[in-house]
């Protein structure tokens, strides 16, 4: 009777250990990646990496400006495109959530959010860049916006459902209409979870590059026209990683340490948000 | 209406005419060409001097000339890069007239990656046989017996090739065709090949440079610059006379002394020259014959037309310091000759 | 004029000017503005559904050459050749199932024992936020970093361990690709997992402790049977992102459009022949490269579809049971 008893408590002492052991390993690739970006990243970095623009190939110096320029347009862009389309589909979800149309729509929702985002870039050539003939932050913006759509629907949804409903019976008691109920009441008490939404949605795509190969395609110079290529840090990171010279290599470190900052800088601010008003999702 | 919505159509307004007038003035500052990776260090080179002193924006991103041919045919660059000259299909896809000038030489070398980076002579048949996967150890004792000196090790080979369509393929395999019966009648000559099974794809001429430098046992191909610029080991191949030939601009220039024909079009692979290096080739650039197509400005045309004529003129002075060999004066001459066909409406754009 | 205005989310005194001016019409345009804002709530939602039609109408149309010219062949034909427009998926097919599914197989552990620390050992505490915030800035990690770094430290590993088994020490392929995708979702799984877990009532586990079950046998017992279907659904989602994943695998795959024959083999997947030869292709190789991308969408597609209703049903029963 003690053996047995005594064998069932190594057996959880056992499992126990596995899964701490098991939990712990898997951080191991994830310390490795942040070491390595920090201690290559880091060293790159400095006021001519963030100010000047690339040198030709094999030319020592220069720096990613076009690409920090780049990225940036191709957010404020992508966020444009998605946020009111996005915000509005929410508020649809939530207030008409039981409707057959609702259904439908959160179903294509999933498949948005799950569809490869070299799909994504596939169909934006096709879209703008083809018909157009011309690769563009416009088309890239467009690729983008598709990836941002589902997680703005989704977390402006979430929010909106959240809400007390005593909320919106007392607006309407006074006599608010329905839809200035939802616009004034509601919406801005949800809007630090809508914003944390946005700025996860921001987080996943500030990094992607599948659907920018055929889209924005990258530009050596700088570039203010949205009708026109433009470059962008993970385009740079690709382009620059896949290349032999070893000075490259390290701007492709620094760039990727400037994209984790932005992308982590996304999630914190969004989680801070979140936190502060005990938003869950 | 009201005020809030005023200002609100005002601002929609403004940013509108900014971009719009933005993308108005700088159509002409700005061209837009994609393609071969092979000439890419001199282009990007010439671009960025033409920039100074021009403040012309020319982007140019290495997609591999095949890609560079298509997105010239889809019209969404104004020009190309290839080092293949177009095939009958492809300029019948392409709709209209395109042109090709010769911007520079250059030489596909076969790197590898080696201890002590031994400098290695190859025959015809070595380099085939190692990329039909038939000789697959460095040991190989007909690499042995070629290199008499040096000290192989038994490590299997790797084998990198291009993933994407590529002209420095086109070249590389142009030159094994006719140098070898058995590539002739497995893989042939093409910008995309069905290469034996195992092995690997990389994009453009910086990644096949890039895998070989970071993998001992490695062998790829690429232009000559990459391999200089990374200091890799590249092989002397032997050449028609039986010499085995360093690639240098020298040898490269010895092959490329032929007669060019109007349209540019001729192959210098396996060349008679006793000092040419076998596997040299021209790059070109390609744009259509008539600019007014798409709804271009005329400015947009011009400035194309001006770009190309200064790339094999004053530009030519980039491509020696970084070990291109600049065109013949017969090559100039031709090229000029052109660039001069170029026509907007049906008019001449340059005289 | 009052419907745009209050489209546009313009302040009440504007309305009540007007309300006061002209009391008649006043309800008559509330009434309006109500059904405009219903109107583009719907719009706005009927959109969406049109999006992902146009994506799928357009993926269709755009492959139809190719599907006319291989039909099913596409399926099982092994030979890419673009020099003789020849197209069979059959290689990319494997490849995108033999790294995805070893990439699941190889996260199983690590992500379920992350559900369990987190879920059922340390609920709180420094240690858990830890890991939770790791598992987080995994998650936030764009793929192109995964891709360099996978270039400058998983390669060179493989290939030393390439060299110590005998086989040609390329670096990249199948496996490489296999583990940086594993690291991918680990963080996905993991967290799908832990909620998973959560939601186990508290009430079932209390009653197994209190006839004296060790924590093992609770977990093995009560929680993974409970708790099963929803691990399943997390796994099959992280299935699904390994599938459509692309610059990481793109950049440690090799690029070999042959049917691997060994696990350190090159390879491609679905999505990394695509990024890799699309911007080249022309004419039907365009096209059978958008049928490859039709088909990725649609297995993407169902696999979502069924992992989201697998976790959808189990968090509707935790539900019911909890009240």
């Amino acid at each position: 009777m003690k053996d047995h008893t005594t064998a069932r408590m190594i057996k959880d002492k056992v499992f126990r250990a596995t899964v701490i052991l098991l939990a712990c390993f898997s951080m191991l690739p994830l310390l490795l990646i942040l070491y390595f970006i920090t201690r290559n990243g880091i060293a790159v970095i400095n006021w001519e990496f963030l100010s000047q623009l690339p040198r030709p190939i094999g030319e020592d110096g220069g720096g990613v400006f076009n690409a920090i320029v780049g990225t940036a347009i191709l957010i404020i862009l992508s966020s444009i495109l998605s946020i009111p389309f996005g915000i509005t589909t929410g508020i649809y979800l939530s207030e008409k959530s039981d409707g057959k149309i609702a259904h439908i729509v959160r179903l294509c929702v999933v498949v948005l959010q799950g569809t490869p985002s070299i799909v994504i870039g596939i169909v934006a050539y096709l879209w703008v860049v083809a018909p157009f003939h011309s690769f563009s932050a416009i088309s890239g913006g467009v690729a983008l916006s598709i990836m941002m759509l589902p997680v703005i629907i989704k977390a402006t949804e979430e929010t909106l459902k959240l809400m007390p409903y005593h909320l919106k019976e007392a607006s309407l008691a006074l006599g608010v209409p329905y839809h200035k109920t939802i616009l004034k009441v509601i919406l801005p008490t949800g809007i630090n979870g809508i914003l944390t939404g946005i700025l996860l949605s921001l987080a996943r795509i500030t990094g992607e590059t599948a659907p920018l190969l055929f889209t924005a395609f990258g530009n050596q110079f700088m570039n203010w026209n949205l009708f026109k290529p433009i470059d962008s840090l993970p385009y740079r990171i690709f382009y620059y990683a896949m290349s032999p010279y070893p000075e490259w290599h390290a701007f492709a470190w620094g760039a990727s340490f400037m994209l984790v900052a932005v992308v982590l800088g996304f999630n914190l601010i969004a989680r801070g948000v979140a936190a502060k008003w005990k938003v869950q999702f | 209406m009201s005020v809030r919505l005023r200002r609100f159509c005002t601002w929609v307004l403004a940013l509108g005419l900014l971009f719009g007038s933005t993308s108005l003035f700088a159509v002409e500052r700005e061209l837009i060409g994609a393609g071969a990776t092979f000439p890419q260090p001199l282009y990007s080179k010439m671009f960025d001097a033409y920039f100074q002193q021009n403040k012309i924006k020319v982007n140019y991103q290495g997609i591999g000339s095949g890609g560079g041919i298509n997105q010239l045919t889809k019209k969404t660059v104004d020009f190309g890069g290839t080092d293949a000259f177009m095939t009958a299909k492809e300029l019948q896809a392409a709709g209209a007239a395109v042109l090709h000038i010769p911007t520079c030489l250059g030489a596909v070398v076969v790197i590898y990656n080696l201890p002590g980076n031994p400098k290695l002579n190859l025959t015809q048949d070595i380099v085939a046989d190692i990329f039909l996967g038939k000789i697959n150890k460095w040991s190989d004792p007909r690499i042995a017996a070629a290199n008499p000196k040096a000290k192989l090790p038994g490590l299997p080979i790797s084998v990198v090739h291009r993933a994407d369509g590529s002209g420095t393929t086109y070249i590389f395999s142009e030159y094994l065709s006719k140098v070898s019966n058995e590539w002739k009648e497995k893989i042939g000559t093409g910008k995309s090949l069905n290469w034996p099974a195992g092995q690997i794809g990389q994009k453009g001429n910086p990644g096949v440079a890039g895998y070989v430098r970071q993998t001992p046992g490695a062998v790829g191909y690429v232009e000559l610059l990459y391999a200089l610029q990374n200091k890799m080991a590249f092989g002397k191949i032997r050449n028609k006379a039986g010499v085995f030939i360093e690639p240098t601009r020298t040898s490269v220039s010895a092959a490329a002394d032929v007669k060019i024909p109007d349209d540019t079009n001729v192959s210098l692979t396996d060349t008679d020259a006793k000092d040419g290096y076998p596997i040299s080739s021209l790059t070109w650039l390609i744009f259509y014959k008539e600019q007014s197509y798409g709804g271009r400005s005329k400015a947009k045309a011009e400035s194309l037309a001006k770009l190309l004529h200064w790339m094999v003129t004053d530009g030519q002075k980039f491509a020696e310091p970084l070990q291109y060999s600049p065109l013949s004066k017969q090559a100039v001459l031709k090229s000029l000759k052109v660039i001069k066909s170029m026509t907007y409406g049906g008019v001449p754009l340059l005289k | 004029m009052t419907e745009m205005c209050s489209v546009n989310g313009i302040g009440m005194q504007d309305i009540n000017e007007k309300t006061e001016t002209a009391d008649m019409t006043a309800k008559n345009t509330m009434d309006k503005s109500e059904q405009r804002f219903g109107k583009v709530l719907l719009l706005a939602a009927v959109f969406v559904v049109v999006l992902l039609l146009a994506i799928l109408a357009t993926l269709v149309a755009a492959s139809i050459p190719a599907i006319k010219a291989f039909g099913l062949t596409f399926f099982w034909g092994t030979t890419w050749d673009a020099a003789a427009e020849k197209f069979g998926a059959l290689p990319f097919l494997a490849g995108t199932l033999i790294t995805s599914f070893l990439a699941t197989l190889i996260c199983i552990p690590f992500s379920i024992a992350i559900s369990i620390f987190l879920g059922e050992y340390f609920k709180e505490g420094v240690f858990s936020a830890f890991l939770r915030s790791s598992v987080e800035v995994l998650a936030g990690i764009p793929s192109v970093i995964y891709g360099l770094w996978g270039l400058f430290l998983l390669m060179p590993i493989m290939r030393a361990i390439e060299m110590y088994l005998g086989v040609t020490p390329h670096g990249v392929g199948l496996l490489t690709s296999a583990l940086i995708l594993a690291i991918m979702i680990i963080p996905f799984s993991a967290s799908i997992g832990r909620e998973v877990i959560t939601l186990v009532p508290g009430d079932l586990k209390e009653a197994a402790f209190s006839l004296g079950a060790t924590r093992f046998e609770v977990i093995r017992n009560v929680i993974i049977p409970y708790a099963r279907s929803g691990i399943i659904a997390g796994i099959l989602l992280s299935l699904g992102r390994a599938i459509g994943e692309t610059m990481a695998v793109t950049m440690l795959i090799g690029n070999s459009n042959f049917i691997p024959t060994g696990i350190f083999d090159p390879s491609n997947t679905m999505a990394s022949v695509i990024a890799n030869e699309f911007a080249e292709a022309t004419g039907i190789t365009a096209a059978s490269l958008i049928y490859v991308a039709l088909v990725l969408f649609l297995v993407t597609t169902v696999v979502n579809i069924v992992g989201t209703y697998v976790i959808k049903k189990v968090a509707l029963e935790a539900s019911k049971e909890v009240t």
